[in-house]
Order: structure tokens, then C-alpha cells, then sequence
């Protein structure tokens, strides 16, 4: 299980590196991680100094008491100068700063190439691309493609409770609101795969509600593109085939879509080609054979609490219908 | 009025006083005293109490996340788990503590005999307890509240949370409020009209300008909380639709509702206790605060500016770039009150002449505390990258920096500073010298760790986390620090049950201290004072030492013994002159029995029982009709 979820933050986050917003990718992300250790710097920095004024206020030697009166003069000027003067300038700075990096990262320069629709659920993210028409329009979960170098927009609502947007080295949180549609976007500028996180608690299985965004180059996003716009091929291999009247005849057609195939439940995600997605139960495992098996056997076991029920199997149905699923490419 | 009674016959005035004043032994002592000072002690013992269970919940809670992937405890348990803790420590530890000092000094600090209303002093303190029970409860029925103490609509409205769960918590929170409300009305009216004559506006120690504040925010910011709360009751079990955006209700209400009390309550809790630093600190350093008028005025600034700046907390729900950058203007401004204090501190030590003993440790290290809480405060405040801060670990240490460093630290001072007056003993020194370096070192140890989580993207409220993504080793660093600051917290309880029955006699002014409640023996009779004084300066008991002037008549005075009934002095609200003696109300069992119905009646509405909610409210109502009841005595003096 360990193991199993170390490999799952990998295939999120691309490499073993900390998703660390301090280090960003992309035009609203770096000038985050610019203000950000800027600020950091300037907290520092005080922190340092008023320590070390504590600390000498402190230790510092003091001339013999003559006597036991007591004076209330003086010191006023610390208050002046340490308590007015001085955080007034370095707040005023601060403020007009981070007002101009809220007021540049508000939209993008250009158009957006695209618009993506983001909708949060317990706890899985549906991904709608909008096409022209109906059969250019396709749904998925979890794994968002974007072109690298080009702003994306993201209108982003929620089916049940209030979710939180983030990808921490592409954009700070937008919220995911039931009943409301918020706009953010983003814009990656190296290729490569970017781990998020819900960013608002969302009930049991908050935690394992991650996502990944793939930055790639514009031709192979379009190429990308195209293939998930295409219903889910016929199985080739007869496991897999048997494994898709396994899918369509059982429970996983009342939550779950695979375009082609008269399943076509909205519960769920839909997984016209999962396969194509490195991971599953939205980032809490790696995409394989047994953690399929393992998932749809007993899915409690692995996120409690999640939505989806066991499906009851026999062992050579489950086995088809894993080879179903890693058939849909 | 005599100046001094007339002698009874083989009675001293003190004995006498003593009769009229003492709180009666056996069951009416119990549960219907009135005296202060005891409800002061039992609100400081009961909040503390709180303060062990919500730090036994986190240390529960850190066992979990010291390693990724852990199965210690099940998603459910730990959600249940960090819900308790917020709650319990926000609501139950952090502002009843206060309510303890307050209580405890109040009427001493100003040189009177009991709060203005003792009965629902009484009262405040019996809805405080019973809510923590009605609260906790919820885990013998196994439905404990699991939303978070901020409790986000939809997630909390039933359709999510079908069980009693968040029943418990808005109808928890409403009786807490009836308490907090109580009390906040008991110390502005006793500051305003109970002071001893001469004891000028200009005059009152900055811990009551902290708690005057803090008074004033609650009645303005505690609506706030009940009408969400309630609003998310009738959602829950009434089919309102408040919050429910399919029926013209929307999330953010909550939200707006819930941060419009809550960021006061961030100053409702942190402002007496740097009042008690500004109180206490000038004792140590042998000299008056530095800024007394600019400390004052910039403690009412933080609590008239805390109102504006709730939507920090929501930068991320996509409101407009204005209302966004208005709002965090507003947060940077707020920080300049903060700083004005803590130079106002940094001046009295430097210009003074320090003794470092345990309470003086303790304001120092809340000084460095707070000004680290300061600053990643301010990194929230900037909206752009608080949009990356928010609901990361990083929040999680700037609010426990905010709330440890800038609540327990002071109040652990407070408790090392009154304990004599308190106990009339002296807590031990050199325990107090390993609990402060304990509770210090783990908590930085334990908490600064959670800055670097947050910038390493760790979200908050997660019961578990992979590994691979390099949060492992800060998590369990923080999990080591936060047991040695849980060992320190345990120090402190030894000291203090040691002290208590080992601990040197104090004497009335251990510390040489300048305040009013000095003057009087340690622990202090029930009468607190034999004789109310008067008043000359802002330190009674140093004016031969200090070149301010004034002088305060302590040893004479109206001894208010004649009627041998309780009586204390009114006042006029700021110049404090002697407007006329008031007759103050015997020992009841009606607060308490009040309280009770009060919380029947809670159960009634969380059971959804009209049986027993209205049995409740008619309990309510008679006992009210009773407690309001003229007395016999009363009735003839209308005559």
C-alpha cells in the first residue's frame, strides 16, 4: 500500500520532487514564488531583528540602581520609530507590491487558447473539453491536458460540496462552488506533469483527492486531443471483450461512461479512456492491473468512505473487466 | 457614609465583613455561590480542563501524520479529531480562559467587592460548562462533529452530514454564546460603573482595555455566529434553504456570516491576553509601561479594524479583484496596532531594569511568538499569494503561532503572575524555568516545521499523505516537538497541583507589583477589600516611588458594613466619581438551574423533540419569572 501510493504522488507529480509553490512554472506561478519569497524574506529579516532586540532589551548591561525610584520617562520614541515609522514603510511597500502582482496574475496577457470546464466531486474532478460541436466535445477526470505555453481558462463549479482548485506550481486556489461559476487560469511553461490537491476540505476522503496537470507540446496536446475525442475502440483481445459485457451488464454502467458502449452513467467518471490516465481513484493509485482488481473488488478498503460501491464478481469477471478497462486507451 | 464602621462589641469591621460576604458552605456554596473569585477559579480550572482534551486530540492527530500513510486512525475518526480540537480550543479554551482572569481580577483591579451582575456572572460561568458537556456529549452517541470548526456549508447541510454530528456543534455554539454574550455585558457595565472613586477611564490597567475591547467585539460579532448557526440548524433539520444554492440560498452566506464573527474573535482571544503582558510586564521590569495611551488606543483600533478584514479568509471563492484588494489592504493596515504594542514591550524592558523570573519568561517568549505570528500573518494578507497560503499546512502554523504564542504563553504568564493572589502561594521557580524552556523549545520545534509543510504544498486537513512528496521528515519533527510541548504543558499542571499545597507563602504583593489587586491579602478575603479605596494614579502602589504624582488612599475608606447586607460602590462611567452604593444579590441556585433548562432545552431541539424542547422553555421561562422576582425585602423599601 505503501509503496503503491508513493508510486501514485509519483505518477502525479512526474518526479519525486516536492510540490513546492516557491518554485513555479509559468507566468502567474512565478510571480507568486517571486512575491512569495519576498515576503518571506522580508518576515525573516524582522523576525531576526526584533529577536535580537528582545534579546539585548534583555542582557543589556545596566549601570548600578543608586536608588529604588522609578521614572515613566522615555522609550517613547521606540513606539515612533519601531512601532509606526517603520512597518508603516515596510507594510506600504509589501502592500502596493502584492496589489500589482494580484492585479497582473488576474488575467491573462493573451486569449486563452482554450476553456476547460472543472467539476468538483467527492472526491474526483470531472474535466470537460468544449468543442465546436457535440462529437469534439469529451469528458474525463482527473488528469488535465493542457499546451504547454499557452493560457488556459478554467470555469470552475461544483456538484456537491465546495472544493478547492489548486495546482501549486501553476496558480494559487479558486474554489469550486455549487451554484456559483468561478474563472481561473493557467498557463504552464515547461512540458511536464503538475501534482494538485483539493484545496478545501471536502469531507472524508479529502485526502485523496488529487489530480495532475500534463503540460505538453501544442502538436502532441492536439494529438492528445484527438484521440480522447474518439468513442472507446472495440476490444481486440476476447478477455477484454467479455470484460466489456461484464461493464455493461453490472453495476458500472448506472455510474460510469464509456463513450461507444450503451454505458453511459454520470455518477462516476467516465473512463472512455482510462487507460490513458496514470493513475485512478483521482490520484490515490498508481494505474496498473492489480490496483485496478484490487479497487474495483473492494474500493472501501483502499479510500474509505468513497462513493463507489464493491461491485460482487466473480474472479474470472473482475479479471475480464481489468482487461477491459487497460484496453481503453 | 462612615469612613470607618463602628465598632461591634468583640467584632472586628474585617469579621464582620467576612459574615456578609462569605460564600456559604455545603450544597449552595457549590452551586449557587456568586463570589468572583471562585467562578474566576473554576472558569480558569474548566478551561484549562478543555485546553487537555484538545491537546490530547492533537497529539492523537500527530501520531497519525508522523509518517505517510499511516493507518493509526480511520479518515472518519481523524476529521472527527481535528474538528474537537478546533472547536474545543477556540471556543471552550482560548476565550473562557480569559473570561477566568477577568473574572478572577476584575472587581480587584478596580478596587471593588463582585462584578456589577454576580448572578449572571454565575450564570455565564454554569452555560459555559454545560455547552463544553452538551459539546462532548456528542462522543457517548458516537456522532461527533466532523466539518471543521468553521463548519463549510454544503458540506455540514444534511444532505452531506445526515447524522447529529454538526447538530452538536451549531447547537453548541448558540449555548456558548449565551454565555460569552453574559459576560461580556458583565464587564463593560462593572469597568463603567463599579470602579473605586478616583479611578479615572485614564487610570484602569491595559489588561481591562484588552478585555473592554474584547467585550465590545463579542456583542457585535457573537450575532454573527448565532444567526449562521441557527440558519445552518433550520437547514439541517427544518428544510430552510439558507445555504442551499438550489433553492435560492447560497454557500458563501455562511462563509460571509461565519468570517464577519470570526476574525474578531481572532482579537476577541489574542487582545486581553497582551493585556495581561502589558499589565504584568512593567512589574518585572520595575518600571511603567512605556505608551500607556498609545498601547490603549491601539488595542480599541485592533478591535474596531478586526471587523473589517473577514474576507481574508475567503480569497480563493473567486470574489472580485477590488473587494479582494480592498480587503487585503485593510490586513496589511491592521498589523501597525500589533507593532505599536510590541515596541511598546520591547521600550519598557529596555528602559527598565528586568527581573527574570517564570511569568517574565514567558512575555518574552511571547513577544518573539507573536511577532513570528506577525509576519506569516502579513504573508497571508497579501491576496495573490494567500491564494497559494491558504488551507496549507502554513496556515495551520500561523494560526497555532497566533493562538499558542499570542493566547497560552500570556496566559501562562498570567498564571505564574496570579497564582499567589490566587492561592496565597508561590508557584516553584525552578519548575517554572524547565516548563517555560520545555513549552518553548517544542513548541517552535513542533510548529515551525508546519511553515515549511505549508511552502512544500501540503494541504491541512488531510488524515493522510503519500510519500514522495518530501513531507515526511518535517511531519515528524513536528510530531517529536509537538509531545516535548505537550511534556511542558504537563510541567506546568505539576507545578501548579505541587505549588498549590507546596508552594511558599506568598504575602499580599509578592512581586512587588503596583496594581490594585496587590494591595489586598493573597488569597483575598471574599469582601476583597476592607475598605474601598481611592484611587490617585495608574499605579496605587509605587506612587512613593514614581515620579508620575497622585495619590491613592488605600487603608481608609467606606467600609460598606452597616446594613450587613453586600454592598459595593457605583460610580460615573468615566471620571469615576462616587455616585451611590448598591446592594449586591445573595448567593442562588437559579443560574445554575437556569443553565439547565437552558440545556434541556437543547437536547429538545437537537432531538427534534417538541416534547422536550418545550418542556425546557417552560423551565426557562418560570425559573426566569423567579430569579427576576422581587424580593420581600425589596418590595418594601418601593414602599
Amino acid at each position: 500500500m505503501r509503496s503503491l501510493r508513493a508510486a501514485a504522488a509519483l505518477a502525479l507529480t512526474g518526479c519525486g520532487a516536492s510540490p513546492t509553490y516557491l518554485r513555479g512554472s509559468g507566468y502567474v506561478a512565478d510571480r507568486l514564488a517571486t512575491l512569495g519569497w519576498g515576503l518571506l524574506a522580508i518576515a525573516a529579516a524582522v523576525v531576526v531583528v526584533i529577536g535580537l532586540l528582545v534579546l539585548a532589551a534583555v542582557l543589556r548591561r545596566r549601570p548600578p540602581a543608586s536608588t529604588d525610584r522609578m521614572s515613566s520617562a522615555g522609550g517613547l520614541s521606540w513606539i515612533v520609530i519601531g512601532g509606526i515609522v517603520v512597518p508603516a514603510v515596510i507594510l506600504l511597500g509589501s502592500m502596493v507590491y502584492s496589489l500589482r502582482v494580484l492585479a497582473a496574475t488576474d488575467r491573462p496577457e493573451a486569449k486563452p487558447a482554450l476553456a476547460i470546464q472543472v467539476i468538483g466531486h467527492r472526491w474526483w474532478w470531472e474535466v470537460r473539453y468544449p468543442g465546436s460541436s457535440p462529437q469534439e466535445t469529451f469528458t474525463t477526470a482527473n488528469e488535465i491536458h493542457v499546451p504547454v505555453g499557452l493560457p488556459v481558462q478554467l470555469e470552475l463549479t461544483a456538484a456537491d460540496v465546495i472544493h478547492s482548485f489548486w495546482i501549486p506550481q501553476l496558480a494559487g486556489k479558486t474554489d469550486l462552488i455549487p451554484g456559483q461559476r468561478n474563472v481561473a487560469w493557467i498557463e504552464a511553461d515547461t512540458a511536464g506533469r503538475y501534482w494538485g490537491h483539493c484545496g478545501e476540505y471536502c469531507g472524508l476522503q479529502h485526502a485523496n483527492m488529487m489530480m495532475a496537470v500534463v503540460a505538453e507540446a501544442p502538436a502532441e496536446f492536439s494529438r492528445w486531443l484527438e484521440a480522447q475525442r474518439r468513442p472507446a475502440p472495440t476490444p481486440s483481445l476476447p478477455a477484454a471483450l467479455a470484460g466489456r459485457a461484464v461493464f455493461t451488464r453490472t453495476a458500472c454502467a448506472m455510474c460510469h461512461t464509456v463513450r461507444g458502449t450503451e454505458a453511459s452513467g454520470v455518477l462516476g467518471p467516465d473512463l472512455t479512456h482510462l487507460a490513458s490516465r496514470r493513475s485512478i481513484a483521482a490520484g490515490a493509485l498508481t494505474n496498473s492491473h492489480g490496483n485496478l482488481a484490487g479497487w474495483i473488488a473492494n474500493p472501501q478498503a483502499l479510500k474509505p468512505g468513497v462513493l463507489m460501491p464493491a461491485v460482487p464478481l466473480q474472479p474470472d469477471e473482475l479479471h475480464a473487466l481489468v482487461s477491459y478497462l487497460r484496453d481503453l486507451r | 457614609m462612615a469612613t470607618t464602621a463602628p465598632a461591634i462589641p468583640g467584632r472586628a469591621p474585617d469579621e464582620r465583613l467576612h459574615q456578609i460576604w462569605e460564600t456559604k458552605p455545603g450544597l449552595l456554596g457549590i452551586l449557587g455561590t456568586v463570589d468572583h473569585k471562585e467562578i474566576g477559579r473554576r472558569y480558569l480550572v474548566t478551561s484549562f480542563l478543555f485546553l487537555i482534551a484538545g491537546g490530547l486530540e492533537a497529539v492523537v492527530m500527530r501520531l497519525q501524520l508522523t509518517r505517510s500513510d499511516l493507518r493509526l486512525l480511520q479518515p472518519e475518526q481523524y476529521n472527527q479529531l481535528f474538528t474537537m480540537h478546533g472547536v474545543t480550543m477556540i471556543f471552550w479554551y482560548a476565550a473562557p480562559v480569559l473570561s477566568g482572569f477577568s473574572n478572577f481580577l476584575w472587581p480587584l483591579l478596580i478596587g471593588a467587592r463582585d462584578m456589577a451582575f454576580p448572578r449572571l456572572n454565575a450564570y455565564s460561568y454554569w452555560t459555559f460548562l454545560l455547552s463544553g458537556i452538551f459539546l462532548y456529549s456528542s462522543a457517548l452517541v458516537g456522532q461527533v462533529p466532523d466539518g471543521g470548526w468553521f463548519a463549510y456549508v454544503p458540506l455540514t447541510r444534511d444532505a452531506f452530514s445526515p447524522g447529529l454530528n454538526m447538530d452538536f456543534y451549531a447547537l453548541g455554539l448558540v449555548f456558548l454564546t449565551i454565555s460569552t454574550t453574559a459576560g461580556a455585558i458583565n464587564f463593560i457595565v462593572t469597568l463603567f460603573k463599579l470602579r473605586a472613586p478616583g479611578m479615572s477611564i485614564n487610570r484602569i490597567p491595559l489588561f481591562m482595555w484588552g478585555t473592554l475591547t474584547n467585550s465590545f467585539s463579542v456583542l457585535f460579532a457573537l450575532p454573527a455566529l448565532t444567526v449562521a448557526c441557527v440558519m445552518l440548524y433550520l437547514d439541517r433539520g427544518v428544510g430552510t434553504r439558507f445555504f442551499d444554492p438550489g433553492g435560492g440560498g447560497h454557500p458563501l452566506l455562511w462563509q460571509h456570516l461565519f468570517w464577519i464573527f470570526g476574525h474578531p474573535w481572532v482579537y476577541i482571544i489574542v487582545l486581553p491576553a497582551m493585556g495581561i503582558v502589558s499589565h504584568a510586564l512593567p512589574t518585572f521590569c520595575r518600571r511603567p509601561l512605556v505608551g500607556y495611551t498609545t498601547v490603549a488606543l491601539a488595542t480599541v483600533t485592533t478591535g474596531i479594524l478586526g471587523f473589517g478584514v473577514w474576507v481574508h479568509h475567503m480569497f480563493a471563492t473567486g470574489l472580485p479583484p477590488l473587494a479582494t484588494s480592498f480587503f487585503s489592504a485593510a490586513s496589511f493596515a491592521i498589523t501597525i496596532p500589533s507593532a505599536i504594542a510590541v515596541f511598546a514591550w520591547i521600550a519598557t524592558i529596555w528602559t527598565g531594569r528586568p527581573v527574570v523570573r517564570t511569568p517574565f519568561l514567558f512575555m518574552v517568549g511571547f513577544i518573539v511568538l507573536f511577532v513570528i505570528g506577525g509576519v506569516s500573518g502579513v504573508a497571508t494578507a497579501a491576496a495573490a499569494f494567500d491564494q497559494q497560503l491558504t488551507d496549507t499546512y502554513f496556515v495551520v502554523a500561523h494560526i497555532h503561532y497566533v493562538l499558542i504564542g499570542i493566547n497560552l504563553f500570556p496566559v501562562v504568564a498570567g498564571i505564574y503572575y496570579w497564582f499567589p493572589k490566587i492561592t496565597g502561594r508561590m508557584m516553584s521557580e525552578r519548575l517554572g524555568r524547565w516548563n517555560f524552556w520545555t513549552m518553548f523549545l517544542g513548541f517552535n520545534l513542533g510548529f515551525f516545521p508546519m511553515h515549511i509543510a505549508g511552502l512544500l504544498g501540503m494541504p491541512r486537513r488531510i488524515y493522510t499523505y503519500p510519500a514522495g512528496l518530501g513531507w515526511d521528515t518535517v511531519n515528524l519533527i513536528t510530531t517529536i516537538g509537538s509531545f516535548v510541548f505537550a511534556a511542558g504543558v504537563l510541567l506546568l499542571v505539576i507545578n501548579v497541583i505541587y505549588s498549590r499545597r507546596r508552594g511558599l507563602p506568598a504575602g499580599p504583593n509578592p512581586w512587588d507589583a503596583y496594581s490594585l489587586e496587590w494591595a489586598t491579602s493573597s488569597p483575598p478575603p471574599p469582601y476583597n477589600f476592607a475598605v474601598i479605596p481611592t484611587v490617585g494614579s495608574r499605579h496605587p502602589l509605587w506612587e512613593e516611588r514614581l515620579d508620575e504624582g497622585g495619590r491613592s488612599i488605600l487603608s481608609e475608606g467606606p467600609a460598606l458594613d452597616e446594613k450587613g447586607e453586600k454592598e459595593t460602590v457605583e460610580s460615573s462611567p468615566l471620571d469615576s466619581r462616587l455616585t451611590d452604593v448598591l446592594r449586591m444579590p445573595e448567593d442562588t441556585y437559579y443560574p445554575f438551574l437556569h443553565a439547565l433548562a437552558v440545556m434541556l432545552t437543547f437536547y429538545g431541539l437537537l432531538l427534534r423533540s417538541h416534547r422536550v424542547a418545550g418542556v425546557g422553555l417552560l423551565l426557562v421561562a418560570l425559573l426566569t419569572a423567579g430569579w427576576l422576582w422581587p424580593a420581600r425585602r425589596e418590595l418594601r423599601e418601593e414602599e
